[in-house]
């Protein structure tokens, strides 16, 4: 959907992540980009250069905060102090929306620092769901929770993964991130039909898009971010857009970064299926 | 982390049961490799490990379970290896290869990150080292500063900055009453080695590999920046850790002058302080050390924070 409650009613178009090797190009050429996602991990902190640099930022363009560690589907609470420091980003960059994942990493305050794939269980989704509302009422702004690529599969699971991302946003009515890249790499991992996952989600929950590059080895895909795009994730892209509406879109680029134009051109592909699917939407 | 279930739950119908299977998955996920990098064989009971990873991981037509989990071991200690290496350059260039990944490997097992952000996962190092000092024998005091100073310098690079304290509002107190608070980004450092000196040439040699790598002479370059940064001798050395601008930079300090910032930090009062400093704080001298670290922006109200910054 192009813009409703889950992105804070905000017609975002192509955005790209906001990374070091670009900073400078950013900073002094100042190239038209819609929006940059930020990793709000890498300015929760209390001063000093990252914090100029991201007020830089905000003086020129449109930023939306992705987080890697709320970890929503964790057994344990909320950390009070991520809780803050979230918060006050929040408040800071002024952020539409936000978005973290649908996964777990921690236990008993111990991280992994990882994107951990939950068990599809009714109990888990309850809890996720739960965490998830408890993190929107503390910083205010609406969340949007996105599937992750896995590579493992539990005995424990009661349902599939879209059966699972659907039961934990209607339960917490929050958005949905949809990371197209993510349904591919995992469909390849699990032997599922991406396009039966795409089909068989609330496809007015979502808020934003991701696609991004990933590594086929001889028995796994791995989430790697560090290629271009690959035809198969962008066919699946367009189905999704058909399906969802043009939403706000991201590329993720973050290994073996290119120059910003590399990274920049690749996001701006999406237009083709963009238009693609306004013309079938006519 | 609690230790694991005897058994991963096979249903998961509560928050307890998704807490159990979690300290189950992390258990194994956080475990050490072994020496070829990969998941160890048996589990902390003794059982095969693939009959562990059975329990809760499905197998696919490609990978056992024991491949699937190992897929998510080998990931979490590559990547905090590689977070340890890139905060760390000094203390392996110090230590070597070898010993870095043993001492890595050792602290992470055993001081696993408690924090969401990686940002935090060098902060207990120094204390480990020294807990520990057969992983860096026999250059445990000198690896112990270095991970010390290479703290410091991510505290100088995005911890908190308080207002200022202005001139003009520090003569109206008298010196007997006066309390000055540090910027919570600087940190005060007595050293036994100059490991300032010893980091920066590590990380212009690290520069140096990594522009060689794009230059057609590289391999004058590359031998050159291949020699070892000789290790520094024992010199007591006193630095400040600190930021001006946003860029990190290392105050050498005299003696005197430490002392004097070190009895700020701990609550003195000005004069105090000053009468910290010993004989080799002559007025001239003194009057030259605060314009300077006034200049620099290092005073501020005074927090609780700062009672544990001099070290």
């Amino acid at each position: 959907m192009p813009a409703n409650r889950f992105n804070g009613h905000c017609d975002y178009g192509i955005g790209i992540g906001l990374r070091v090797p670009h900073y400078s190009h950013i900073l002094s050429k100042k190239p038209v980009v819609d929006w940059f996602e930020i990793i709000s991990e890498n300015f929760m902190v209390e001063g000093g250069r990252p914090l100029e640099l991201l007020d830089r930022i905000l003086e020129q363009y449109r930023v939306v905060q992705h987080g890697v560690s709320m970890y929503f589907g964790s057994a344990d609470k909320p950390d009070r102090t991520h809780l803050r420091r979230l918060r006050d980003l929040a408040r800071r960059t002024k952020t539409p929306w936000l978005s973290d994942h649908l996964c777990w990493g921690s236990v008993d305050g111990t991280y992994t620092h990882d994107l951990l794939p939950m068990p599809y269980t009714f109990a888990a989704a309850r809890r996720t769901a739960e965490k998830i509302r408890q993190v929107r009422d503390f910083v205010e702004v609406p969340i949007c929770v996105e599937n992750v690529s896995s590579y493992a599969e539990f005995h424990a699971s009661e349902m599939t993964e879209w059966e699972f991302l659907s039961e934990v946003v209607e339960l917490a009515d929050c958005g949905i991130l949809l990371d197209v890249n993510n349904i591919y790499v995992s469909s390849k991992n699990h032997s599922f039909d991406p396009y039966e996952y795409l089909n068989n989600i609330p496809h007015h929950r979502v808020g934003q898009m991701h696609v991004a590059g990933h590594t086929k080895f001889e028995k796994y895909i791995l989430d790697t971010h560090d290629h271009p795009v690959l035809d198969p994730v962008w066919k699946l892209y367009a189905h999704a857009t058909r399906m969802c509406g043009v939403s706000a879109t991201l590329l993720e680029w973050d290994d073996k970064i290119p120059s910003f134009d590399e990274v920049h051109n690749e996001a701006l592909k999406a237009n083709e299926f963009i238009d693609g699917a306004k013309k079938a939407a006519v | 982390m609690k230790r694991p279930p005897k058994h991963a739950p096979a249903r998961i119908a509560s928050t307890a049961d998704l807490r159990s299977f979690q300290r189950m998955m992390a258990a194994a996920v956080v475990r050490p490799l072994d020496a070829n990098d990969n998941l160890q064989s048996r589990w902390i009971d003794g059982r095969p490990m693939g009959e562990v990873a059975a329990e809760f991981i499905k197998p696919n037509d490609r990978l056992t379970s024991f491949e699937r989990l190992e897929l998510y071991n080998r990931m979490y200690w590559y990547r905090l290896f590689d977070a340890i290496r890139d905060d760390c350059p000094g203390l392996l260039a110090a230590l070597g290869e070898a010993a870095f990944g043993r001492l890595a490997q050792a602290y992470l097992a055993k001081r696993p990150s408690r924090s969401f952000t990686l940002r935090n996962l060098c902060s207990r190092l120094e204390a480990f080292i020294r807990e520990h000092p057969r992983l860096s024998a026999p250059r445990t005091a000198l690896a112990a500063e270095i991970a010390r100073f290479e703290w410091a310098q991510t505290v100088a690079f995005d911890g908190e900055s308080r207002p200022v304290v202005a001139a003009a509002s520090l003569a109206k107190t008298s010196p007997a009453r006066l309390r000055l608070g540090l910027q919570p980004y600087v940190t005060l450092l007595a050293l036994r080695y100059p490991v300032d000196a010893y980091v920066v040439s590590v990380k212009r040699r690290d520069a140096m590999r990594s522009e060689a790598s794009n230059t057609p002479d590289s391999n004058i370059v590359h031998r050159r920046a291949a020699r070892r940064s000789r290790l520094p001798r024992p010199s007591r050395t006193f630095v400040a850790v600190h930021r001006l601008d946003n860029r990190l930079y290392y105050k050498r300090l005299e003696p005197e002058a430490f002392r004097i910032l070190g009895a700020l930090a701990r609550g003195a009062t000005l004069a105090r302080a000053v009468a910290a400093g010993g004989r080799g704080a002559t007025p001239a001298k003194v009057k030259g050390w605060f314009t300077t670290w006034m200049a620099l922006g290092w005073f501020c109200a005074r927090g609780n924070k700062r009672r544990a910054r001099a070290s």
